[in-house]
């Protein structure tokens, strides 16, 4: 028997685990999934937690539903690849060899690395909503809180989920408008890029949609500590920002494991190859998801679209033919912005977001780069997709490969 | 396409002043720069500048974090050599392209 062998169960190890299951004969090849918790979180959800539109019920799942017949689960911390051997390691010596392998560990928030940001006002005044626990004390603090300075700092670049800062204060414009506080709180946007985003086009539509909700954005800050005493950010070059809650979006890392096997960059995203997705130290190892270091947005919407590509490919290396997939950054973001309403924009590595309609040129039924009902109805939907569709590996109606027909240029 | 005078050889540079022949560096050219930016080049600036252009050669990744684990400056100091926007500032001294953030 064959193996392949899948490191984490989240979006894109769930999807490849049920891909590949159809894909590979049942007699010739063994695969294994493995992951150290059994709850999946549909992360796109946390979101909304702080603002009450879901509870933490709404995101969550156990692993096991989305797992096809024939795949053996194994939930285990992962230790460490041997990548020369062609093993990895659980904890307590368990060792498992492969011919194959997916890295599907994606990235988690590591506040530790900022000074300051998990101190005494950690979950108090200081919160991040890119974790369930953090979502939820949030939503909490939101219940009383009656105004002030609220601050959105992001810490480093790459964060997943690119606009998920920009739609969060985009709500909470709208949620302490409806509450009658809003004149109480001055709404501030702080981050390392020089605008709102980092595409051009994009930039300019997302920076005046601040402006119009009067909510004030300080560029190019780079946060050296947080000032738990006197509430306040400071940058590298001295530059202070008091806040009475702050928000962080802390530095974004791959997993540990990722280090200790010494096949990650800075931050411990994985070398790959972006265009094929294979490992560029190892011919048998593939990355999808998060965890690659690839330069496009660390979002599901990608993990999906490399998920096609990675089929073809992983089917080519096994066969010995050269690869005939490509993947091009394809990236496709909803952004809520606040009163039943979005936005959605679409592109890859060589091609900022455009404005026109989506999936089907000149019909929509989502606008791009245009703030409409559909857009927002387009994200609440996704949630129903994500658990029905997109971790069951099923087609959808959008190609892996970004399309140019009914975009403006 | 602009050119500009550096050192007294006339060299290529784009609308933000950028090096578009990464190959046509010099460290006098760097120097020259350095001056128009306000900065006195010290050889840390330089050590820092090599750096960079070491990686950008190795088609790497180039972050203000890998510039602080670099042995050569933390990220406060980086700050201190090319004050205000250093990644900016230290890319353009570098005559290498000027770094584009993709989240
Ligand atoms: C607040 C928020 C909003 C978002 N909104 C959107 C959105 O609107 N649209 C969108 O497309 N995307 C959105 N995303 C991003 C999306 O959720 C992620 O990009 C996607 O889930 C990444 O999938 P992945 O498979 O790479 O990683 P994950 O789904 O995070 O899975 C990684 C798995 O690996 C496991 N693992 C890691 N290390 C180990 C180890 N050492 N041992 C054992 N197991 C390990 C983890 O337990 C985890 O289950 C959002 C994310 C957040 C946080």
């Amino acid at each position: 028997m064959k193996k392949l062998l899948i490191l984490g169960a989240g979006t894109g190890g769930t999807i490849m685990a049920n891909k590949m299951r159809k894909t590979l004969s049942r007699e010739k090849w063994d695969i294994t999934i493995i992951d150290q918790y059994k709850t999946h979180y549909y992360q796109p959800g946390f979101l909304f937690i702080p603002f009450g539109i879901y509870k933490a019920k709404d995101v969550v799942k156990p692993k096991s539903d989305f797992f096809p017949v024939g795949v053996n689960v194994i939930y285990s911390p992962i230790e460490r690849i041997e990548a020369e051997k062609n093993q990895v390691l659980l904890d307590q010596g368990v060792v498992l060899k492969y011919d194959y392998l997916i890295i599907a560990t994606g990235t988690k928030t590591a506040p530790e690395e900022t000074p300051g940001l998990k101190g005494n006002l950690w979950h108090k005044s200081i919160f991040d909503f890119y974790t369930i626990e953090g979502a939820t004390a949030l939503a909490e603090h939101f219940k009383t809180w009656e105004g002030g300075k609220l601050v959105l700092n992001i810490a480093e670049l790459p964060y997943k989920c690119p606009v998920a800062p920009l739609e969060f204060v985009f709500f909470a414009d709208a949620f302490f408008t409806e509450r009658g506080l809003r004149d109480k709180i001055d709404i501030t946007y702080v981050t390392p890029l020089p605008g709102a985003f980092t595409k051009p086009r994009a930039t300019k539509m997302l920076g005046e949609l601040l402006d119009e909700k009067n909510i004030n954005i300080i560029p190019d800050f780079n946060i050296a500590e947080v000032n738990n005493e006197e509430k306040k950010i400071v940058d590298y070059a001295g530059i202070e920002i008091p806040f009475d809650c702050l928000i962080s979006i802390p530095t974004n890392m791959g997993d540990a494991m990722i280090e200790r096997s010494g096949l990650g960059d800075e931050l411990n995203f994985v070398h790959t190859d972006k265009h094929t997705l294979q490992s560029e130290k190892f011919d048998n190892i593939f990355i999808i998801g998060d965890a690659a270091n690839v330069p496009t947005s660390k979002a599901g919407s990608v993990v999906h679209f490399m998920a096609d590509i990675m089929e073809e490919n992983l089917l080519c290396a096994i066969q010995g033919r050269p690869f005939t997939a490509h993947f091009d950054g394809h990236a496709n973001c909803y952004i809520e912005t606040g009163y039943g309403k979005g936005t959605l924009i679409d592109f890859n590595y060589d091609t900022e977001p455009l404005a026109g309609s989506f999936p089907f040129p000149g019909i929509g039924p989502f606008g791009l780069l245009k703030v409409t009902r559909m857009n927002h109805y387009g994200k609440l939907i996704f949630r129903w997709i994500y658990w029905h569709v997109l971790l069951k590996g099923k087609e959808m109606p959008i190609e892996a490969e970004m399309q140019m027909a009914g975009k403006k240029l | 396409m602009a050119t500009k005078t550096f050192a007294g050889v006339s060299i290529e540079v784009n609308d933000d002043g950028y090096l578009v022949n990464s190959t046509d560096w010099t460290k006098k050219i760097a120097a020259d720069m350095a001056k128009e930016e306000g900065i006195e080049i010290t050889d840390t600036h330089y050590e820092v500048l090599n750096f960079i252009r070491t990686k950008i050669g190795n088609g790497e990744n180039l972050t203000i974090r890998g510039i602080g684990k670099s042995g050569i400056v933390d990220i406060k100091g980086f700050y201190k050599l090319f004050p205000g926007a250093p990644l900016k500032k230290a890319t353009k001294l570098a005559g290498v392209a000027k770094p584009t953030s993709c989240i």
